[in-house]
């Protein structure tokens, strides 16, 4: 029974170290010649932009939700002009970097996983190298630097329209005007405060592409095997984006006490 | 004949999986401008061969030439100027199907050529003019049949004019009339380009078709090489058995 737990632990280092070589191949495939700029755009477009709408509208349920959740506790305590506070530092510095990570990590991870296992499995990846080129740096490299550009864009998408779906369930319910809902919201929000949280996100598409793009890459057993592929990508990915939130926040309160 | 003859060295080729050989020491070669018909039964390793010969899969020992070079240590752009004079038609085509027909053909010309996009548009619509499909240039892959994706994969190919073409199962799921023609179009281009050929195949009538020598493997091993007439009167059991077997793709 030890050895089998033992033996469980050490796969699970070796996949995610196996995980960590390829995203980091990932990078440095994409900082050297040819850069494929075309194909980066094109994967911004796909995985970023038409990522959006699907952002928006969970930050703005998400927003009125925690509103109306926030205010039924505060109410007791006469504090309901700290809902749009509270609600502007959880949306920035945690519920925002992770929802929106979360989300991408369903609709992006599942889709790098499928799209790449499909391509392993029908020889096109094969077909690609057949052409002389670099299949690693076409499909992967541009995929991971689509996510790391995009995970941010979309936090700050995702921060914005959740203090707007904030707003929206306050308004219906006390009135309160914009103006000075969104003073009160960015009342005790640091320029640094959003820098941190944000940046943190770059991390999180870098796990949701390394591990879409891995699982997709090595794809093996036919069409149950992009099944799999796609379904490992969003569990594993989701798996390691709550593990590294807890690790980046850790060490943002360590080497940025003053962001923390 | 000569070395400068010799488009495709084999020597000892050995790729295991597992305790499972599938290619067990095989050498052969194949000479500048012919078609050279790799038969065998399914999972004899053909395809496998074939990948060997476009560096998608490493041997376990022995090396591959090229036109007398050895290629199997080669690594990212040197492998890829070998790559550039090959041509390799899947057996299932593998057209990109995110990207139309046209864009299909015009892939390698966008990546490894200087020429201009419209110059591009009327290089890809010409190969796709060789093999009857210049009307589908704006179809997607999906919308084709099983044969015009083939000769959709074929164009691809051809793309970069390599010297060297790898085919793998051209005739495989195809019906008889549509294997006729895509072998075709091999014959055609053997005959007016020159270029050499590998084909893979377990048809034998496609093979004695486009062949000037066959080749047939089985157990890992090349048990008989030769001309189509002389693999027809081969007494060797395996090869009579193989060779008598005349239908299906």
């Amino acid at each position: 029974m030890v050895s089998e737990i033992r033996l469980g632990v050490a796969k699970a280092f070796f996949f995610i170290g196996d995980n960590a070589a390829f995203g980091f191949r990932s990078l440095h495939a994409s900082v050297k010649r040819p850069f494929h700029f075309d194909e980066t755009l094109r994967q911004i477009y796909e995985l970023g932009y038409k990522s959006v709408p699907l952002i928006a509208a969970a930050g703005i349920a998400v927003g009125a939700v925690m509103s109306m959740h926030t205010r039924a506790t505060l109410e007791r305590f006469g504090a309901e002009s700290l809902i749009p506070t509270g609600l502007g530092l959880a949306m920035i510095k945690e519920t925002g970097p992770l929802v929106a990570a979360l989300l991408i990590a369903g609709r992006v991870g599942a889709g790098i996983g499928a799209e790449l296992g499909a391509m392993r499995v029908t020889e096109q990846i094969d077909a690609l190298e057949s052409l002389a080129i670099d299949s690693f740096k076409f499909l992967v490299a541009t995929r991971v630097m689509a996510c790391m550009i995009m995970m941010p864009l979309l936090t700050t998408i995702m921060n914005f329209t959740g203090i707007l779906g904030g707003f929206i369930a306050e308004y219906a319910i006390s009135g309160m005007g914009f103006q000075q809902y969104f003073e009160q919201a960015f009342l005790l929000i640091e320029f640094d405060d959003y820098l941190t949280a944000t940046f943190k996100t770059v991390i999180f598409g870098f796990i949701i592409s390394g591990v879409a793009c891995y699982q997709g890459y090595y794809t093996t057993g036919g069409t149950a095997g992009v099944g799999q592929s796609a379904t490992r990508s969003v569990v594993v990915s989701s798996i390691l984006l709550i593990i590294s939130n807890v690790v980046l926040v850790k060490a943002i309160f360590f080497f940025l006490p003053e962001a923390a | 004949m000569t070395e400068a003859d010799i488009a495709i060295r084999f020597d000892g080729i050995t790729k295991s999986f597992g305790d499972r050989t599938i290619l067990d020491e095989i050498s052969f070669e194949v000479l500048r401008g012919e078609a050279f018909c790799l038969l065998g039964r399914s999972g004899s390793g053909k395809s496998l061969t074939l990948k060997h010969m476009i560096g998608l899969i490493a041997p376990d020992s022995g090396e591959i030439y090229l036109e007398g070079a050895p290629i199997t240590k080669l690594r990212g752009s040197e492998l890829s100027q070998v790559r550039k004079r090959m041509g390799f038609l899947f057996q299932y085509s593998a057209l990109f199907d995110s990207i139309t027909v046209g864009e299909n053909v015009a892939f390698p010309l966008r990546w490894h050529t200087e020429l201009s996009s419209p110059e591009i548009r009327n290089r890809a619509t010409e190969l796709l003019d060789q093999v009857g499909l210049a009307d589908d240039y704006d179809k997607m892959p999906t919308d084709l049949s099983g044969g015009m994706r083939k000769r959709v994969g074929l164009a691809r190919a051809l793309a970069l004019e390599p010297p060297i073409l790898l085919v793998d199962e051209p005739s495989s799921g195809l019906d008889p009339i549509t294997a006729v023609e895509i072998d075709n179009l091999l014959l055609r281009l053997k005959q007016h380009k020159g270029t050499t050929m590998v084909v893979v195949t377990h048809n034998i009538p496609s093979a004695q078709r486009i062949g000037d020598q066959l080749a047939l493997l089985e157990n890992g091993k090349i048990v008989e090489r030769g001309s189509p007439d002389r693999l027809r009167q081969s007494q060797n059991d395996t090869v009579q058995r193989f060779m008598s077997a005349t239908g299906g793709t």
